[in-house]
């Protein structure tokens, strides 16, 4: 049995964040530190013709203001394409880029020195959305055309499918831009060190891309850049590019300065420069016989990259490789294209291509029970992948239990499917429905990269332990995580453990911390850490009891003449001499895509999920209120189920907020959402009544038997809704969010430019 | 920008400051005190991040000027409880597992306490209402709820 694994153990790192101790990016100061700020682009699209900051770098107080042209390295950043500048030059491509900053004495100095910089531009006509961008005659992004990627999925023939279904349906849908919301602004102090280089302390949710690109554009070895990461004031998955562009920023202040810089995103600031989620037009097509089996699937699907690529390659390939649901299909076509436009850029968020994607299959299931006269369910069980069946792109699930039925069985229950379906009350113009969406999900990165982490455990002499980790705590536990997968393995006490700051240089590199991997990757490579210092221990204990064997039982170390706890079996391998620290790493097993062809296993292995959701619709306001959530979640094995259902709490109310409320709205480029109130998140008074529940098949390649949850929780609940609207009224949205324009009148009222 | 001198309490201390007439609150807590418990997260009073209690009333620091902080009485998330002796409100936040990225969390503490100042028996509707200033993006809320009505029973035990 585990002692610390699988258990609702506290996080180790709250205690600070309740005592308000916790120092979070904009906390951190020092002496001599200097303001920065940064001018933004006026125009989505235009020409830069002249950059004049004389003015500005009179002003007392003022003592640096940089542009492109101070950039010793490389002006561009990007994680997958270097597009990206750090500031504009020539031209600006999206409302948000920045064109010039400045450091100063304090911030209103800095603030005042901006407005002094005079940029005179060409305004250039710009396209602002992806279909129109596709055409020939668009203006172009980027000089190599507006088409970011391309993926595709192909198995089977879908026209023979076609012609062999009894009834093709056929569907558009349409997702929106949202923001993060984090409830931290970005911030980073950089300050310049003495051995050359820069030290960098910030939100920076994936430090190490941040790095190499900060190393880039200084034209500084990695190794001279030091990012110290902060905690995170929530991320999901929005600290990534937007910080690294920071971090580039005041880094170059701070070495012009020679001074320590502080650079702080406003609200306004962040909204405005930020990536977003994309936004997505999907066209389904899909075959099927009478009895509800379903034989052809063709998805088109575009998404607004907006100005830069960031990772819409990896956005959109998850978002092909899943469009067909957890369903068995025997013929599949899915096209998806990733487009620059002149939009704010769009990026990695929670869920990160599935939540678009989900809407539109599960939306489209639901349509086709309807049309079938089926119960949706019904047809979902009918169609749902099981163990040894073939996924939509030609993957046969066989290393791990194919928990979708389970899943789907356990939310019907839990919500009162049979009873709501058949009596879902409400009377006169309040309509009560009931529905439900479900979901695989390839559980890391996938084919999306070389999926390797390295965790270093150290013992100290008086048998306290530190974890040097490359994986980011933003809220999800992973912390608390590994601290419990390291006090199982080593058999010490937890409260003996201690995590330090994740800091490039000293943990080894790990990967970003997204697609929900960091338990699966940062799990098993701290278990390969202890397992490395367990043997060196138990070598210890055997020379010194002379023993045949030594091993490591229940949390204790033993030999055949003796047992030893932690702190004693350490003890002993220090007084031998043995050195008490180790790096694991662990690679995720073997996958292969073959990108031209459209076909393989894109992941070593999947979880599943299903989410039912009961509403209430007022058919006079179009005011839909969400009653109750079933989130039945599998995991492979809950290392800890408090934070398990946690994750599950959070991840339905983010949901919530993309199926019903939250649209971050742009007009010709121009955001029309300036900061949270005209922007609304789900508030203590949205949120409803959650039952989650955590079903667990451990597989055989995660930790434990861990896989993961963060995104997974996130990615359902939009068409639940939705379906479960349609069972209350009758009527089917097929564009989100779903707020009262869209349930009373069936479409979007644009609002004006302000 | 005309300077002014401010005479208050900061979790008991007295403070004596002068500064300009337009810096908030949150900045003098921020910046000049650096009691930087309490977070900035939207500076136009939406967020919550920068609740904190005023003459026993909770507020928003960034929507209040300096002018107004004279003689008043300011409780923030460090004078609520330290590591050694926490508020039970803090012990039920961790006990409930309603602390993710943390940055809500000063500010949700502050809605709390001044909740169940007033109220030492509030029902769900009431938490609900109490914190619905204080925007969290990470919990969903509920562990958070949860945790109140934990402390509030504490509080109870207590007395
Ligand atoms: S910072 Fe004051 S309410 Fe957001
Ligand atoms: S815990 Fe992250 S915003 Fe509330």
């Amino acid at each position: 049995m585990f002692k610390y694994v699988n258990r609702p153990v506290k996080r180790v790192d709250a205690l600070a964040k309740v005592t308000g101790k916790a120092l979070y990016a904009e906390d951190i100061s020092f002496p001599g530190m200097l303001y920065g700020a940064v001018l933004r682009a006026e125009h989505p699209h235009a020409k830069i013709l002249k950059i004049n900051t004389a003015k500005a770098k009179r002003i007392k107080g003022v003592r640096a203001v940089i542009t492109a042209d101070d950039i010793p390295g490389s002006k561009l950043v990007g994680v997958v394409k270097l597009d990206q500048p750090v500031f504009a030059w020539e031209r600006v491509r999206y409302i948000g880029d920045g064109i010039a900053a400045v450091a100063a004495e304090d911030m209103d100095t800095a603030r005042k020195a901006l407005s002094a910089i005079e940029v005179d531009y060409e305004v250039l006509p710009g396209v602002f959305d992806p279909e129109e961008a596709l055409k020939d005659d668009a203006p172009k992004v980027h000089e190599d055309g507006n088409v970011i990627v391309y993926h595709k999925v192909r198995k089977g023939d879908v026209e023979k499918g076609f012609k062999e279904a009894d009834l093709v349906i056929e569907r558009e849908y349409k997702t929106q831009f949202i923001e993060h919301s984090y409830i931290e602004p970005e911030a980073v102090v950089a300050r310049p060190v003495d051995y050359g280089g820069i030290e960098i302390w910030g939100c920076i949710q994936n430090a190490f891309t941040t790095q190499k690109n900060v190393a880039r554009v200084l034209g500084l070895d990695m190794a001279k850049v030091r990012i110290i990461q902060t905690p995170l004031g929530g991320s999901f998955g929005g600290k990534d590019d937007v910080m690294t562009v920071m971090a580039a920023r005041a880094a170059l202040l701070a070495l012009k300065t020679g001074r320590p810089v502080k650079l702080v995103n406003t609200r306004e600031e962040s909204m405005r420069e930020s990536y977003k989620r994309h936004p997505y037009v999907l066209r389904y097509k899909l075959g099927l016989k009478r009895d509800g089996t379903i034989v052809a699937l063709q998805a088109y699907m575009a998404a607004d990259g907006g100005a830069y690529a960031s990772t819409t390659p990896f956005v959109t390939w998850r978002s092909t490789v899943q469009a067909a649901g957890p369903y068995r299909v025997p013929h599949v076509k899915v096209d998806t294209y990733g487009v620059y436009t002149n939009n704010p850029y769009t990026g990695a968020m929670r869920g990160f291509g599935s939540p678009q994607a989900n809407f539109a299959i599960e939306s489209l299931m639901d349509e086709a029970a309807n049309e079938l006269g089926m119960d949706p369910i019904e047809f979902r069980l009918k169609n749902g992948l099981r163990d040894g069946d073939e996924t939509a792109t030609g993957q046969k699930l066989t290393r791990h239990r194919v928990s979708l039925h389970e899943v789907i069985e356990k939310v019907r229950d839990a919500i009162n499917w049979e009873e709501l379906r058949k009596n879902p009350g409400g009377d006169g113009k309040i309509r009560r429905g009931v529905g439900i969406a479900c979901s695989f999900r390839g559980a890391s990165l996938g084919a999306e990269g070389v999926d390797i982490a390295g965790v270093e455990v150290k013992i100290d002499s008086d048998a306290s332990v530190s974890i040097e980790a490359g994986l980011t705590e933003m809220g999800q536990g992973i912390k608390t995580v590994l601290a419990q997968v390291v006090a199982e393995e080593l058999g010490v006490p937890i409260e003996r453990v201690t995590l330090h700051p994740y800091d490039t240089s000293r943990v080894p590199d790990s990967g970003p911390t997204v697609a929900s991997r960091a338990t699966i990757v940062g799990g098993g490579a701290a278990q390969a850490a202890c397992w490395k210092l367990r043997e060196v221990i138990l070598g210890a204990l055997q020379e010194e009891d002379g023993a045949e064997r030594a091993w490591f039982e229940d949390g204790v170390y033993r030999t055949e003449k003796n047992k030893y706890s932690f702190e004693e079996a350490v003890g002993i391998a220090i007084r031998r001499g043995k050195g008490l620290n180790a790096v694991g790493w662990f690679r995720t097993p073997d996958i292969h895509w073959d990108e031209e062809k459209g076909i393989g296993s894109p992941y070593f292995t999947y979880v599943y999920g299903a989410q039912a959701a009961y509403v209430e619709v007022d058919t006079e306001t179009g005011k839909v209120r969400v009653l109750r959530v079933a989130a039945a979640h599998e995991v492979g094995r809950a290392i800890n189920p408090a934070m398990a259902r946690g994750q599950i709490y959070g991840g339905v109310a983010m949901a919530l907020g993309y199926g019903l409320l939250e649209e971050f709205e742009v007009s010709e480029g121009i955001p029309l959402v300036k900061n949270f109130d005209d922007y609304s998140i789900p508030s203590s008074l949205d949120v409803p009544e959650v039952i989650p529940i955590i079903v667990e098949n451990p597989d055989p390649d995660g930790p434990f038997g861990a896989k993961s949850l963060g995104e997974p929780t996130n990615e359902l609940l939009a068409p639940a809704i939705a379906n479960a609207i349609f069972h209350a009224t009758g009527k089917r949205l097929r564009e989100l969010p779903m707020n009262l324009e869209m349930v009373l009148l069936g479409r979007k009222l644009r609002r004006k430019r302000k | 920008m005309k300077k002014l001198t401010v005479n208050f309490t900061v979790n008991g201390e007295r403070v004596r400051l002068r500064v300009p007439a337009n810096r908030t609150l949150l900045d003098i807590l921020r910046e000049d005190l650096g009691l930087t418990g309490t977070k900035r997260g939207c500076d136009t009073g939406e967020c919550g991040a920068c609740t904190v209690l005023m003459n026993g009333r909770s507020v928003n620091s960034c929507l209040v000027l300096a002018g107004e902080v004279e003689g008043a009485e300011i409780i923030t998330v460090e004078g609520l409880g330290g590591e050694e002796a926490l508020h039970p409100l803090q012990e039920a936040f961790l006990e409930e597992d309603a602390v993710q990225c943390g940055f809500c969390i000063p500010g949700m503490l502050m809605s709390a306490k001044y909740l169940l100042d007033r109220n030492p028996d509030p029902s769900e509707e009431e938490i609900r209402e109490a914190i619905s200033g204080n925007l969290c993006r990470c919990t969903g809320y509920i562990p958070i709820i949860r945790a109140i009505k934990r402390a509030a029973l504490k509080l109870k035990e207590r007395k």
